[in-house]
């Protein structure tokens, strides 16, 4: 075999992670891209503007006098309506695609999503529940109840599916996303029932199960912000444990991972996550199934590049996504954003699941 | 590679398992066994299917907690070394993974520098060292960049067996890992081993199938049988065809190879 020394000499001493020439380029890039969706997306609309007009009322707060020609109405749809429902976009699709990573990775799962799982619904259920009981503005010591009242009902279907999906203790595969899809028909139903109950109309309630970010404000975006902060800073703690645990519960223990803890740590960071997006947006499907394997196909299955593009790119998504929703119906009419991503995600998982069974690794 | 523990007495032994008990749900696998084995020591665990070999690897490695007894890795006590602390002693190589996602084989033996990391520190001094020399010696540099899911099952088994190498802890288990390899690959990881039994007094336990692969390598060897030890002591003593017949219920034929002096193997007869 060969001496040590002649290893050394051809060992390639390739820079990885994020903070490599080529991978702060990569991040740049990316960020660059999602500026640009988010400037081509706030210039689109019923209300017509020039992009003009939106670089000087972007710059506005930097650059004082430069947009003061712009009218209040145009100011308050560019900055207010749009950017706000822009930024929301992003922080919902960041977290949705960040929790699909988390939950393929921690259930060695290739068709786990908070959707899937039945987590989407449950917290939807819990904000519906508290929406009737009129607690949707309700504010306790300042931080608002409705994200608390998803991640309850985040949690209540995390549990449901977890006893319903596990055999003899242990999480089965198949049976997981069986009992998440039970679990989801479920409160989906029970969804609508509350919500006739409380004589909304049908369409209200579509567009709470299909998802939605209409008429979203920067309170919205405040009110979420720090969940998904956190959930992604604390995820991100943990990126190797992610990588560990694929190698299987045994293997990750003996080199050192506490399973069951680490386990149970990143769902519950991850539920919370999914839970606070729901609250503001409904249930919008896909986009926490697809963007991890795809991000998966392009850079490679280590969670410390997965997890931060996956929440670019399901930013990026929702982003998109949410544009189309709002401008593709003439008169102004908007359809639930989650139909869209439906749409775009369907075929386009059909395509991997067909052309690259392989890495997807489905068995 | 370890810092000194606290030493009582001049060097604790490697493992110290007393009165160990240990199973699943319902049934007791191993039932009070004891043993030492001192560090640089080369020891087969031997046995029919079902003696509990396997449970022990997992127990020795705080995988399944304990029913009765205690376990010391080199003077501590298992159940108070952390998780990390554990894997800083100990290694593991398994009989076969099953790996979810697309990793590269330098990827997955790089997995193994775990333990001797902090939280947010993306490289421990020496990481890529010690990587690099488990994969030169596994002979698996050619493969490294392969992905662990597209290289064949022998392949797979010396990238793992790279990945134990490269955690590098004093004490190395091996639970059935060469089953399923060529003649070849066995008696050069096996050789591998050996070497580094020698050189760097690695202390190697060794599930094995292959009785006559434990008769070349490993100088002392434990048979178990339903949970007990039923005979354990240097390979001279221990590969009597008494013991032998003990344990596997066969007839046994244990000759000397001339070529080889002091080793021994065995042939089953029907």
């Amino acid at each position: 075999m060969n001496s040590p020394s002649s290893a050394r000499t051809t060992s390639r001493s390739r820079p990885r992670g994020l903070l490599s020439p080529i991978g702060l380029l990569g991040w740049a890039g990316f960020i660059l891209v999602i500026l640009l969706a988010a400037f081509i997306c706030s210039g689109l609309g019923t209300f017509k503007t020039s992009y003009g007009s939106i670089i000087r009322l972007w710059f506005k707060p930097f650059v004082p006098g430069i947009a003061d020609d712009t009218g209040d109405t145009l100011s308050y749809i560019v900055l207010h309506v749009r950017l706000a429902r822009i930024c929301l976009a992003l922080l919902v699709g960041g977290a949705l695609a960040l929790a699909g990573a988390v939950y393929q990775g921690v259930l060695l799962n290739p068709l786990a999503d908070p959707f899937t799982l039945g987590i989407s619904t449950g917290a939807a259920f819990g904000a519906s529940v508290a929406i009737l009981f009129g607690l949707g503005g309700v504010h306790l010591m300042g931080i608002s109840i409705l994200p608390a009242a998803a991640f309850l009902g985040a949690l209540l279907a995390l549990y449901a599916v977890y006893l319903l999906g596990s055999v003899e203790g242990r999480i089965n595969l198949v049976t997981i996303v069986l009992a998440g899809i039970i679990v989801s028909t479920f409160l989906s139903a029970m969804i609508s029932l509350l919500k006739s109950l409380n004589e909304e109309s049908v369409s209200t309630i579509v567009f709470w199960i299909m998802g939605s970010l209409s008429g979203k404000s920067w309170t919205h975006v405040l009110l979420v912000l720090p969940y998904i902060a956190a959930g992604a800073i604390f995820i991100l703690c943990f990126t190797r444990e992610l990588d560990l645990l694929s190698l299987g519960d045994i293997q990750a223990q003996q080199l050192g991972v506490n399973v069951q803890r680490v386990r149970f740590q990143l769902l519950l960071a991850a539920s919370l996550v999914t839970a606070v997006a729901v609250a503001v947006s409904g249930i919008i499907g896909f986009v926490g199934l697809v963007i991890p394997h795809l991000v998966r196909l392009a850079l490679g299955p280590g969670h410390r590049r997965l997890i931060p593009a996956a929440i670019a790119a399901g930013g990026f998504l929702v982003l998109v996504s949410d544009t189309i929703a709002r401008t593709i119906l003439p008169g102004g009419a908007e359809i639930p954003v989650g139909v869209v991503t439906a749409i775009i995600g369907g075929p386009f998982f059909c395509y991997l699941l067909l052309r690259r069974k392989q890495m997807l690794r489905l068995r | 590679m370890l810092p000194a523990p606290a030493q009582k007495t001049d060097a604790p032994p490697a493992l110290a398992v007393s009165e160990l008990s240990c199973g699943y749900a319902g049934t007791e696998v191993l039932k009070r066994i004891s043993f030492t084995v001192q560090k640089g020591e080369f020891t087969a665990i031997l046995g029919p299917n079902g003696a509990g070999k396997s449970t022990l690897v997992l127990a020795l490695s705080g995988v399944i907690p304990l029913k009765g007894g205690t376990i010391e890795i080199l003077g501590r006590e298992l159940g108070r070394l952390s998780p990390k602390e554990r894997a800083r002693r100990i290694a593991v190589l398994n009989q076969d993974s099953e790996l979810r996602f697309p990793f590269s084989c330098r990827e997955v033996v790089a997995m193994a520098r775990y333990p001797h990391r902090k939280r947010w520190q993306m490289e421990a001094p020496g990481d890529g060292e010690a990587v690099d020399r488990a994969l030169t010696l596994t002979d698996t540099r050619e493969i490294a960049d392969r992905l662990i899911s597209e290289v064949s099952g022998g392949e797979r088994q010396r990238a793992l067996m790279a990945k134990s190498l490269a955690q590098e802890t004093p004490i190395l288990l091996l639970d059935e890992a060469v089953s399923g390899m060529d003649v070849h690959r066995k008696l050069q990881l096996f050789g591998v081993l050996d070497e580094l039994n020698r050189t760097e007094n690695l202390t190697v336990l060794a599930v094995l199938h292959d009785i006559n692969l434990a008769a070349l390598f490993c100088r002392r060897m434990i048979f178990l049988k339903e949970g007990a030890i039923v005979a354990d002591g240097e390979t001279d003593e221990a590969l009597t065809p008494n013991i032998l017949e003990e344990v596997y219920r066969t007839r046994v034929m244990v000759q000397k190879i001339e070529s080889i002096p002091g080793k021994k193997q065995v042939v089953f007869l029907p």
